[in-house]
Protein backbone atom coordinates (compact mmCIF):
# COMPACT_ATOMS: atom_id res chain seq x y z
CA UNK A 1 0.00 0.00 0.00
CA UNK A 2 2.21 2.87 -1.27
CA UNK A 3 -0.64 5.36 -0.47
CA UNK A 4 -1.27 4.86 3.20
CA UNK A 5 -4.73 2.96 4.00
CA UNK A 6 -7.13 5.40 3.13
CA UNK A 7 -6.26 6.43 -0.28
CA UNK A 8 -5.96 2.19 -0.65
CA UNK A 9 -9.28 1.73 0.59
CA UNK A 10 -11.02 4.76 -1.80
CA UNK A 11 -8.83 3.86 -4.49
CA UNK A 12 -9.75 0.04 -4.50
CA UNK A 13 -14.03 0.96 -4.18
CA UNK A 14 -13.23 3.12 -7.35
CA UNK A 15 -11.09 0.20 -9.07
CA UNK A 16 -13.93 -2.31 -8.26
CA UNK A 17 -16.57 -0.22 -9.31
CA UNK A 18 -15.09 0.71 -12.49
CA UNK A 19 -14.15 -2.83 -13.16
CA UNK A 20 -18.04 -3.40 -12.69
CA UNK A 21 -19.44 -0.84 -14.53
CA UNK A 22 -16.76 -1.99 -17.90
CA UNK A 23 -18.36 -5.61 -17.00
CA UNK A 24 -21.45 -4.43 -17.74
CA UNK A 25 -20.74 -2.04 -20.91
CA UNK A 26 -18.89 -5.10 -22.09
CA UNK A 27 -22.08 -7.70 -22.11
CA UNK A 28 -23.50 -5.22 -24.23
CA UNK A 29 -21.02 -4.55 -26.70
CA UNK A 30 -19.92 -7.83 -26.62
CA UNK A 31 -23.64 -8.90 -27.91
CA UNK A 32 -24.03 -5.66 -30.37
CA UNK A 33 -20.71 -6.76 -31.87
CA UNK A 34 -21.65 -10.44 -32.06
CA UNK A 35 -24.92 -9.18 -33.50
CA UNK A 36 -22.90 -7.00 -35.84
CA UNK A 37 -20.35 -9.99 -37.20
CA UNK A 38 -23.35 -12.09 -37.71
CA UNK A 39 -25.27 -8.89 -39.96
CA UNK A 40 -27.89 -8.22 -37.16
CA UNK A 41 -27.85 -5.63 -34.52
CA UNK A 42 -28.21 -7.04 -31.24
CA UNK A 43 -30.16 -5.29 -28.51
CA UNK A 44 -30.90 -1.61 -29.08
CA UNK A 45 -34.39 -1.00 -27.72
CA UNK A 46 -33.47 -0.02 -24.15
CA UNK A 47 -31.76 3.41 -24.13
CA UNK A 48 -30.03 5.21 -26.80
CA UNK A 49 -28.47 2.52 -28.95
CA UNK A 50 -29.40 0.05 -26.60
CA UNK A 51 -26.69 0.94 -24.05
CA UNK A 52 -29.06 0.44 -21.04
CA UNK A 53 -29.31 -3.05 -21.72
CA UNK A 54 -27.36 -3.95 -19.11
CA UNK A 55 -29.41 -2.38 -16.31
CA UNK A 56 -32.72 -3.82 -17.81
CA UNK A 57 -30.48 -7.18 -17.56
CA UNK A 58 -30.16 -6.79 -13.87
CA UNK A 59 -33.49 -5.79 -13.12
CA UNK A 60 -34.78 -8.95 -14.82
CA UNK A 61 -31.82 -11.01 -12.85
CA UNK A 62 -32.97 -9.73 -9.84
CA UNK A 63 -36.52 -10.28 -9.87
CA UNK A 64 -35.84 -13.86 -10.26
CA UNK A 65 -36.61 -16.50 -7.89
CA UNK A 66 -33.99 -17.44 -5.36
CA UNK A 67 -33.68 -21.31 -5.88
CA UNK A 68 -31.48 -23.76 -3.54
CA UNK A 69 -31.77 -27.45 -5.01
CA UNK A 70 -32.92 -30.16 -2.67
CA UNK A 71 -29.96 -32.46 -1.62
CA UNK A 72 -27.45 -29.37 -2.58
CA UNK A 73 -25.17 -28.12 0.41
CA UNK A 74 -26.81 -24.75 0.68
CA UNK A 75 -23.52 -23.19 1.91
CA UNK A 76 -21.00 -24.23 -0.25
CA UNK A 77 -24.00 -23.51 -2.86
CA UNK A 78 -24.12 -19.93 -1.71
CA UNK A 79 -20.59 -19.25 -1.88
CA UNK A 80 -19.30 -20.99 -4.57
CA UNK A 81 -20.62 -17.70 -7.17
CA UNK A 82 -18.64 -15.29 -4.31
CA UNK A 83 -15.56 -17.26 -4.27
CA UNK A 84 -14.96 -17.04 -8.33
CA UNK A 85 -16.00 -13.23 -8.31
CA UNK A 86 -13.96 -12.11 -5.69
CA UNK A 87 -10.62 -13.88 -7.22
CA UNK A 88 -11.37 -12.24 -10.52
CA UNK A 89 -11.68 -8.62 -9.09
CA UNK A 90 -8.86 -9.79 -6.86
CA UNK A 91 -6.17 -9.75 -9.54
CA UNK A 92 -6.86 -6.37 -9.98
CA UNK A 93 -5.33 -5.10 -7.53
CA UNK A 94 -1.86 -5.77 -8.34
CA UNK A 95 -2.62 -4.78 -12.53
CA UNK A 96 -0.35 -1.03 -12.47
CA UNK A 97 -2.42 1.43 -14.67
CA UNK A 98 0.15 3.82 -14.85
CA UNK A 99 3.13 4.65 -12.18
CA UNK A 100 3.12 8.03 -9.96
CA UNK A 101 0.32 10.63 -11.17
CA UNK A 102 -1.10 13.61 -10.28
CA UNK A 103 -4.74 14.31 -9.31
CA UNK A 104 -5.73 17.14 -12.09
CA UNK A 105 -6.57 20.67 -10.30
CA UNK A 106 -4.28 19.24 -6.98
CA UNK A 107 -1.16 18.43 -6.03
CA UNK A 108 -2.27 15.23 -4.85
CA UNK A 109 0.27 12.62 -5.79
CA UNK A 110 -0.89 9.05 -6.11
CA UNK A 111 -0.27 5.68 -7.65
CA UNK A 112 -2.09 3.95 -10.42
CA UNK A 113 -1.96 0.55 -9.11
CA UNK A 114 -3.31 -0.87 -5.48
CA UNK A 115 -0.24 -2.62 -4.92
CA UNK A 116 2.78 -3.22 -6.60
CA UNK A 117 4.20 -5.91 -5.55
CA UNK A 118 7.18 -7.69 -6.57
CA UNK A 119 5.84 -11.56 -7.00
CA UNK A 120 2.47 -9.97 -8.78
CA UNK A 121 2.68 -12.51 -11.88
CA UNK A 122 2.74 -15.56 -9.18
CA UNK A 123 -0.28 -13.73 -6.75
CA UNK A 124 -2.10 -13.50 -10.35
CA UNK A 125 -1.82 -17.18 -11.32
CA UNK A 126 -2.20 -18.07 -7.70
CA UNK A 127 -5.92 -16.16 -7.98
CA UNK A 128 -6.55 -17.23 -11.28
CA UNK A 129 -6.32 -21.50 -10.01
CA UNK A 130 -8.41 -20.55 -6.74
CA UNK A 131 -11.55 -19.40 -9.34
CA UNK A 132 -11.95 -22.90 -10.31
CA UNK A 133 -12.27 -23.68 -6.37
CA UNK A 134 -15.98 -21.46 -7.03
CA UNK A 135 -16.33 -23.68 -10.46
CA UNK A 136 -15.83 -27.01 -9.03
CA UNK A 137 -17.63 -26.22 -5.72
CA UNK A 138 -20.72 -24.69 -7.25
CA UNK A 139 -20.86 -27.63 -9.79
CA UNK A 140 -20.40 -30.32 -6.92
CA UNK A 141 -23.07 -28.71 -4.25
CA UNK A 142 -25.44 -28.58 -7.10
CA UNK A 143 -26.51 -32.03 -6.77
CA UNK A 144 -27.25 -32.49 -10.74
CA UNK A 145 -25.26 -34.17 -12.91
CA UNK A 146 -25.04 -31.59 -15.11
CA UNK A 147 -23.61 -29.84 -12.97
CA UNK A 148 -20.60 -31.89 -12.13
CA UNK A 149 -19.62 -33.15 -15.23
CA UNK A 150 -19.61 -29.22 -16.47
CA UNK A 151 -17.39 -28.59 -13.24
CA UNK A 152 -15.24 -31.45 -13.67
CA UNK A 153 -14.83 -30.30 -16.91
CA UNK A 154 -13.99 -26.99 -16.47
CA UNK A 155 -11.20 -27.96 -13.56
CA UNK A 156 -9.66 -30.26 -16.03
CA UNK A 157 -9.39 -27.63 -18.93
CA UNK A 158 -8.36 -25.10 -16.41
CA UNK A 159 -5.61 -27.19 -15.12
CA UNK A 160 -4.35 -28.45 -18.54
CA UNK A 161 -4.24 -25.06 -19.95
CA UNK A 162 -2.61 -22.91 -16.20
CA UNK A 163 0.63 -24.82 -17.61
CA UNK A 164 1.01 -23.95 -21.10
CA UNK A 165 -0.30 -20.30 -20.00
CA UNK A 166 2.22 -20.40 -17.17
CA UNK A 167 5.06 -21.09 -19.47
CA UNK A 168 4.27 -18.86 -21.55
CA UNK A 169 4.41 -16.13 -19.33
CA UNK A 170 7.88 -17.41 -18.40
CA UNK A 171 10.01 -16.10 -21.16
CA UNK A 172 8.44 -12.84 -20.45
CA UNK A 173 10.28 -13.41 -17.32
CA UNK A 174 13.06 -14.06 -18.22
CA UNK A 175 13.57 -11.55 -20.60
CA UNK A 176 12.18 -8.77 -17.99
CA UNK A 177 14.15 -10.52 -15.31
CA UNK A 178 10.97 -9.59 -12.55
CA UNK A 179 7.86 -10.66 -12.05
CA UNK A 180 6.52 -7.59 -10.49
CA UNK A 181 4.13 -5.85 -13.41
CA UNK A 182 5.41 -2.74 -13.22
CA UNK A 183 8.93 -4.08 -13.38
CA UNK A 184 7.87 -5.66 -16.16
CA UNK A 185 6.48 -2.70 -18.31
CA UNK A 186 9.95 -0.86 -17.35
CA UNK A 187 12.06 -2.96 -18.84
CA UNK A 188 10.20 -3.18 -21.86
CA UNK A 189 10.70 0.77 -21.68
CA UNK A 190 14.59 0.12 -20.85
CA UNK A 191 14.31 -2.23 -23.45
CA UNK A 192 12.50 -0.09 -26.26
CA UNK A 193 10.71 -2.67 -27.58
CA UNK A 194 7.26 -4.31 -26.65
CA UNK A 195 7.41 -8.17 -25.63
CA UNK A 196 5.09 -9.22 -28.52
CA UNK A 197 8.20 -9.02 -31.10
CA UNK A 198 10.14 -11.06 -29.47
CA UNK A 199 8.40 -13.30 -27.47
CA UNK A 200 5.80 -13.67 -30.69
CA UNK A 201 5.51 -17.32 -29.65
CA UNK A 202 4.51 -16.81 -26.21
CA UNK A 203 2.43 -14.19 -27.05
CA UNK A 204 0.30 -16.65 -29.62
CA UNK A 205 0.23 -19.66 -26.71
CA UNK A 206 -1.11 -16.80 -24.17
CA UNK A 207 -3.25 -15.97 -26.24
CA UNK A 208 -4.93 -19.33 -26.63
CA UNK A 209 -4.41 -20.45 -23.41
CA UNK A 210 -5.87 -17.62 -21.59
CA UNK A 211 -8.98 -17.77 -24.10
CA UNK A 212 -9.32 -21.37 -22.52
CA UNK A 213 -8.73 -20.42 -19.15
CA UNK A 214 -11.49 -18.02 -19.28
CA UNK A 215 -13.76 -20.61 -21.09
CA UNK A 216 -14.43 -18.62 -23.85
CA UNK A 217 -15.77 -19.55 -27.22
CA UNK A 218 -13.99 -22.03 -28.94
CA UNK A 219 -12.77 -23.37 -25.58
CA UNK A 220 -16.34 -23.15 -23.76
CA UNK A 221 -16.28 -26.73 -22.88
CA UNK A 222 -17.68 -26.12 -19.31
CA UNK A 223 -20.47 -24.40 -19.92
CA UNK A 224 -21.06 -25.85 -23.52
CA UNK A 225 -24.77 -25.21 -23.71
CA UNK A 226 -25.37 -27.63 -26.53
CA UNK A 227 -24.15 -31.13 -24.59
CA UNK A 228 -24.09 -29.61 -20.82
CA UNK A 229 -27.07 -27.40 -20.69
CA UNK A 230 -24.86 -24.66 -18.67
CA UNK A 231 -21.86 -26.65 -17.25
CA UNK A 232 -21.06 -25.94 -13.61
CA UNK A 233 -23.71 -23.19 -13.30
CA UNK A 234 -27.12 -25.12 -14.74
CA UNK A 235 -28.53 -25.18 -11.29
CA UNK A 236 -27.74 -21.49 -10.82
CA UNK A 237 -30.43 -18.71 -11.07
CA UNK A 238 -30.99 -14.81 -10.34
CA UNK A 239 -27.86 -12.44 -9.25
CA UNK A 240 -25.97 -16.07 -8.85
CA UNK A 241 -25.98 -17.21 -12.45
CA UNK A 242 -25.23 -13.76 -12.81
CA UNK A 243 -21.90 -13.63 -10.58
CA UNK A 244 -20.39 -16.56 -12.53
CA UNK A 245 -20.83 -14.61 -15.65
CA UNK A 246 -19.25 -11.28 -13.65
CA UNK A 247 -16.87 -13.72 -12.48
CA UNK A 248 -16.00 -15.41 -16.06
CA UNK A 249 -15.98 -11.57 -17.74
CA UNK A 250 -13.93 -10.03 -15.22
CA UNK A 251 -11.37 -12.42 -15.59
CA UNK A 252 -11.55 -11.90 -19.06
CA UNK A 253 -10.88 -8.33 -18.37
CA UNK A 254 -8.25 -8.98 -16.35
CA UNK A 255 -6.22 -11.41 -18.50
CA UNK A 256 -6.36 -8.61 -20.84
CA UNK A 257 -4.98 -6.39 -18.82
CA UNK A 258 -2.43 -8.94 -18.05
CA UNK A 259 -2.23 -9.33 -21.87
CA UNK A 260 -0.85 -5.49 -22.39
CA UNK A 261 1.56 -5.45 -19.75
CA UNK A 262 3.34 -8.50 -20.42
CA UNK A 263 3.27 -8.29 -24.48
CA UNK A 264 2.41 -4.62 -25.63
CA UNK A 265 4.00 -2.52 -22.70
CA UNK A 266 0.93 -2.07 -20.79
CA UNK A 267 0.93 1.49 -19.65
CA UNK A 268 3.91 2.45 -22.10
CA UNK A 269 3.54 4.44 -25.17
CA UNK A 270 3.33 8.20 -26.60
CA UNK A 271 1.93 11.28 -26.14
CA UNK A 272 -1.62 9.88 -24.71
CA UNK A 273 -1.45 9.68 -20.85
CA UNK A 274 -0.19 6.08 -19.66
CA UNK A 275 -4.11 4.88 -18.25
CA UNK A 276 -5.48 5.62 -21.61
CA UNK A 277 -2.76 4.10 -23.54
CA UNK A 278 -3.61 0.87 -20.86
CA UNK A 279 -7.43 1.05 -21.67
CA UNK A 280 -6.43 0.98 -25.50
CA UNK A 281 -4.62 -2.15 -25.73
CA UNK A 282 -7.29 -3.69 -23.51
CA UNK A 283 -9.87 -2.62 -25.64
CA UNK A 284 -7.85 -4.17 -28.37
CA UNK A 285 -7.70 -7.73 -26.74
CA UNK A 286 -10.93 -7.46 -25.83
CA UNK A 287 -12.53 -6.89 -29.08
CA UNK A 288 -10.09 -9.74 -30.34
CA UNK A 289 -11.84 -12.14 -28.00
CA UNK A 290 -15.02 -11.27 -29.20
CA UNK A 291 -14.22 -11.51 -33.04
CA UNK A 292 -12.82 -15.12 -31.90
CA UNK A 293 -16.21 -15.74 -30.35
CA UNK A 294 -17.68 -15.02 -33.50
CA UNK A 295 -15.73 -16.95 -35.67
CA UNK A 296 -14.16 -20.18 -34.42
CA UNK A 297 -16.84 -22.68 -33.37
CA UNK A 298 -16.46 -24.64 -29.82
CA UNK A 299 -13.54 -27.54 -30.19
CA UNK A 300 -14.14 -31.14 -29.38
CA UNK A 301 -13.29 -32.26 -26.10
CA UNK A 302 -10.22 -34.66 -27.00
CA UNK A 303 -9.24 -32.28 -29.45
CA UNK A 304 -8.88 -29.19 -26.64
CA UNK A 305 -7.12 -32.02 -24.52
CA UNK A 306 -4.92 -32.61 -27.43
CA UNK A 307 -3.97 -28.93 -28.27
CA UNK A 308 -3.24 -28.24 -24.54
CA UNK A 309 -1.06 -31.11 -24.11
CA UNK A 310 0.59 -31.76 -27.10
CA UNK A 311 0.69 -28.55 -28.83
CA UNK A 312 0.91 -25.48 -26.68
CA UNK A 313 2.64 -27.29 -23.85
CA UNK A 314 5.93 -28.45 -26.45
CA UNK A 315 5.65 -25.13 -27.83
CA UNK A 316 5.57 -23.06 -24.80
CA UNK A 317 8.35 -25.22 -23.50
CA UNK A 318 10.28 -24.86 -26.74
CA UNK A 319 9.80 -20.94 -26.77
CA UNK A 320 11.07 -20.89 -23.21
CA UNK A 321 14.62 -22.70 -23.78
CA UNK A 322 15.42 -20.78 -26.78
CA UNK A 323 14.72 -17.68 -24.81
CA UNK A 324 16.47 -18.72 -22.41
CA UNK A 325 19.16 -19.52 -24.61
CA UNK A 326 19.20 -16.16 -25.90
CA UNK A 327 18.60 -14.04 -22.55
CA UNK A 328 21.99 -16.37 -21.28
CA UNK A 329 23.76 -15.53 -24.82
CA UNK A 330 22.98 -11.46 -24.69
CA UNK A 331 23.68 -11.66 -21.30
CA UNK B 1 -5.16 -26.17 -44.06
CA UNK B 2 -6.60 -25.83 -41.40
CA UNK B 3 -5.11 -23.23 -39.79
CA UNK B 4 -4.99 -21.13 -43.06
CA UNK B 5 -8.74 -21.61 -43.23
CA UNK B 6 -9.04 -20.58 -39.87
CA UNK B 7 -7.53 -17.21 -40.78
CA UNK B 8 -9.52 -16.80 -43.69
CA UNK B 9 -12.87 -17.00 -41.38
CA UNK B 10 -11.64 -14.17 -39.35
CA UNK B 11 -11.33 -11.98 -42.59
CA UNK B 12 -14.94 -13.35 -43.62
CA UNK B 13 -16.46 -12.39 -39.83
CA UNK B 14 -14.52 -8.97 -40.24
CA UNK B 15 -16.15 -8.22 -43.24
CA UNK B 16 -19.27 -8.65 -42.38
CA UNK B 17 -19.11 -6.66 -39.85
CA UNK B 18 -19.27 -3.77 -41.76
CA UNK B 19 -22.16 -4.97 -43.42
CA UNK B 20 -25.60 -3.45 -43.20
CA UNK B 21 -27.48 -5.99 -40.86
CA UNK B 22 -30.49 -7.76 -42.73
CA UNK B 23 -32.56 -7.22 -39.66
CA UNK B 24 -35.67 -5.57 -40.30
CA UNK B 25 -36.79 -3.29 -36.73
CA UNK B 26 -40.41 -4.99 -37.21
CA UNK B 27 -42.69 -2.31 -35.10
CA UNK B 28 -41.21 0.44 -36.90
CA UNK B 29 -41.02 -1.18 -40.15
CA UNK B 30 -43.53 -4.03 -41.23
CA UNK B 31 -42.68 -5.60 -44.09
CA UNK B 32 -45.85 -5.85 -46.38
CA UNK B 33 -47.45 -8.78 -46.86
CA UNK B 34 -48.50 -11.44 -49.63
CA UNK B 35 -51.73 -9.86 -51.13
CA UNK B 36 -53.67 -13.28 -50.19
CA UNK B 37 -52.46 -13.07 -46.91
CA UNK B 38 -54.97 -14.43 -44.40
CA UNK B 39 -55.41 -12.16 -41.17
CA UNK B 40 -58.10 -10.88 -38.90
CA UNK B 41 -61.16 -11.29 -40.52
CA UNK B 42 -63.34 -8.61 -41.50
CA UNK B 43 -67.46 -8.45 -41.85
CA UNK B 44 -68.62 -6.18 -44.95
CA UNK B 45 -72.08 -4.05 -45.29
CA UNK B 46 -73.70 -3.29 -49.01
CA UNK B 47 -73.56 0.19 -50.23
CA UNK B 48 -76.96 0.98 -48.64
CA UNK B 49 -75.43 0.16 -45.13
CA UNK B 50 -77.12 -3.48 -44.91
CA UNK B 51 -74.69 -6.39 -43.44
CA UNK B 52 -73.90 -8.88 -46.48
CA UNK B 53 -74.40 -11.53 -43.92
CA UNK B 54 -77.71 -13.21 -43.74
CA UNK B 55 -76.90 -15.95 -40.59
CA UNK B 56 -76.77 -18.87 -42.76
CA UNK B 57 -74.09 -20.45 -40.74
CA UNK B 58 -72.27 -22.09 -43.71
CA UNK B 59 -68.90 -20.23 -42.21
CA UNK B 60 -69.24 -22.21 -38.73
CA UNK B 61 -70.28 -25.19 -40.80
CA UNK B 62 -67.37 -24.95 -42.90
CA UNK B 63 -65.03 -24.01 -39.99
CA UNK B 64 -62.71 -27.03 -39.22
CA UNK B 65 -61.43 -25.30 -35.96
CA UNK B 66 -65.17 -24.64 -35.24
CA UNK B 67 -64.57 -20.74 -33.91
CA UNK B 68 -67.33 -19.51 -35.10
CA UNK B 69 -71.10 -18.73 -33.69
CA UNK B 70 -73.60 -17.50 -35.45
CA UNK B 71 -77.23 -16.71 -34.07
CA UNK B 72 -79.56 -15.77 -36.58
CA UNK B 73 -82.79 -13.81 -36.34
CA UNK B 74 -85.69 -12.41 -38.58
CA UNK B 75 -85.44 -8.95 -39.99
CA UNK B 76 -88.76 -7.11 -39.41
CA UNK B 77 -89.57 -3.99 -41.28
CA UNK B 78 -89.09 -2.06 -38.19
CA UNK B 79 -85.81 -3.29 -38.00
CA UNK B 80 -83.72 -4.94 -40.76
CA UNK B 81 -80.02 -5.51 -41.15
CA UNK B 82 -79.42 -7.76 -43.69
CA UNK B 83 -80.46 -7.67 -47.16
CA UNK B 84 -82.39 -11.27 -46.86
CA UNK B 85 -84.63 -12.42 -44.61
CA UNK B 86 -82.52 -12.98 -41.57
CA UNK B 87 -79.51 -11.54 -40.12
CA UNK B 88 -76.88 -12.92 -37.74
CA UNK B 89 -77.96 -11.33 -34.23
CA UNK B 90 -74.80 -12.98 -32.89
CA UNK B 91 -71.76 -13.47 -34.60
CA UNK B 92 -68.74 -13.96 -33.02
CA UNK B 93 -65.12 -15.62 -33.94
CA UNK B 94 -62.79 -16.64 -31.36
CA UNK B 95 -59.96 -15.88 -32.44
CA UNK B 96 -57.61 -17.84 -30.16
CA UNK B 97 -58.96 -21.27 -32.22
CA UNK B 98 -59.36 -19.80 -35.41
CA UNK B 99 -56.40 -21.34 -37.77
CA UNK B 100 -57.10 -18.28 -40.86
CA UNK B 101 -57.35 -21.42 -43.34
CA UNK B 102 -60.02 -19.14 -44.84
CA UNK B 103 -63.13 -21.69 -45.45
CA UNK B 104 -65.36 -19.26 -44.11
CA UNK B 105 -64.71 -17.17 -47.09
CA UNK B 106 -64.77 -19.57 -49.18
CA UNK B 107 -68.16 -21.28 -48.05
CA UNK B 108 -69.97 -17.51 -47.96
CA UNK B 109 -72.44 -17.15 -50.72
CA UNK B 110 -73.11 -13.95 -50.11
CA UNK B 111 -69.22 -12.59 -49.96
CA UNK B 112 -69.77 -10.92 -46.31
CA UNK B 113 -66.93 -12.40 -44.75
CA UNK B 114 -63.33 -12.27 -45.80
CA UNK B 115 -60.00 -12.50 -44.17
CA UNK B 116 -58.32 -9.06 -43.95
CA UNK B 117 -54.33 -8.27 -44.00
CA UNK B 118 -53.79 -7.47 -39.83
CA UNK B 119 -52.30 -10.51 -37.88
CA UNK B 120 -51.28 -8.06 -34.94
CA UNK B 121 -53.87 -9.98 -32.75
CA UNK B 122 -51.96 -10.50 -29.32
CA UNK B 123 -54.76 -9.82 -26.49
CA UNK B 124 -53.87 -10.37 -22.30
CA UNK B 125 -57.07 -12.44 -22.12
CA UNK B 126 -58.69 -15.34 -23.71
CA UNK B 127 -61.93 -13.33 -23.24
CA UNK B 128 -61.10 -10.63 -25.36
CA UNK B 129 -60.05 -12.32 -28.30
CA UNK B 130 -63.31 -13.49 -28.36
CA UNK B 131 -64.49 -11.18 -31.50
CA UNK B 132 -68.44 -9.74 -31.44
CA UNK B 133 -69.90 -9.10 -34.68
CA UNK B 134 -69.62 -4.91 -34.08
CA UNK B 135 -65.84 -5.49 -34.21
CA UNK B 136 -66.08 -7.45 -37.17
CA UNK B 137 -67.84 -5.08 -39.24
CA UNK B 138 -66.12 -2.19 -37.96
CA UNK B 139 -63.48 -0.89 -40.39
CA UNK B 140 -60.05 -1.33 -39.58
CA UNK B 141 -58.18 1.83 -37.51
CA UNK B 142 -55.30 2.97 -39.80
CA UNK B 143 -53.02 2.05 -37.16
CA UNK B 144 -53.63 -1.53 -37.62
CA UNK B 145 -53.52 -1.60 -40.81
CA UNK B 146 -50.92 -3.71 -42.74
CA UNK B 147 -49.07 -2.32 -45.64
CA UNK B 148 -50.12 -5.06 -48.64
CA UNK B 149 -47.49 -6.01 -51.36
CA UNK B 150 -48.80 -4.89 -55.16
CA UNK B 151 -50.69 -7.95 -56.24
CA UNK B 152 -49.14 -7.93 -60.16
CA UNK B 153 -46.75 -10.23 -59.39
CA UNK B 154 -48.86 -12.81 -57.57
CA UNK B 155 -52.39 -12.20 -59.10
CA UNK B 156 -52.37 -12.17 -62.77
CA UNK B 157 -50.94 -14.48 -64.68
CA UNK B 158 -48.42 -13.64 -66.77
CA UNK B 159 -47.38 -13.74 -70.22
CA UNK B 160 -43.80 -14.32 -69.10
CA UNK B 161 -43.72 -17.56 -67.47
CA UNK B 162 -40.58 -16.10 -65.22
CA UNK B 163 -42.76 -14.01 -63.15
CA UNK B 164 -45.02 -15.12 -60.90
CA UNK B 165 -45.31 -18.89 -62.07
CA UNK B 166 -44.06 -21.61 -61.49
CA UNK B 167 -42.15 -23.32 -64.32
CA UNK B 168 -43.46 -26.94 -64.55
CA UNK B 169 -40.12 -28.20 -66.27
Amino acid sequence: MPDGFIVTVIKSLVLVNMVMLVFALMTWIERRLIGRFQVRYGPNRVGPGGILQPIADLGKLLRKESIIPVGSSPMLYLAAPAVSLFASLAVFGVIPFGEEATIPFTDWKIYLYIANINVALLLIFALGSFSFYGFLVGGWSSSSKYSLYGSMRAVAQLVSYEVALTMAVIGVVMMAQTLSLTGIVQAQQNDGIWYIIPQFFGFVIYLLASTAEVSRIPFDLPEAEGELVAGYHTEYGGMRWAMYQNAEFVATIAFSALASILFLGGYDGPVLPGPIWMLLKMAVFLFLMIWIRSTLPRVRYDRLMLIGWKVLLPAATLNLLVTAAIVVWVD
Amino acid sequence: MAVVDTIRGFGVTFRHLFKKPVTQKYPEYKRPVYPRFRGRHLLHRHENGLEKCVGCSLCAAACPADCIRVVAAENTPEERYSAGERYARIYEINMSRCIFCGYCELACPFDAITLGNDYELAELSRDALVYTKEMLLAPQPPSRRTPVAPSDPYDVPSQDASVGRISLQ
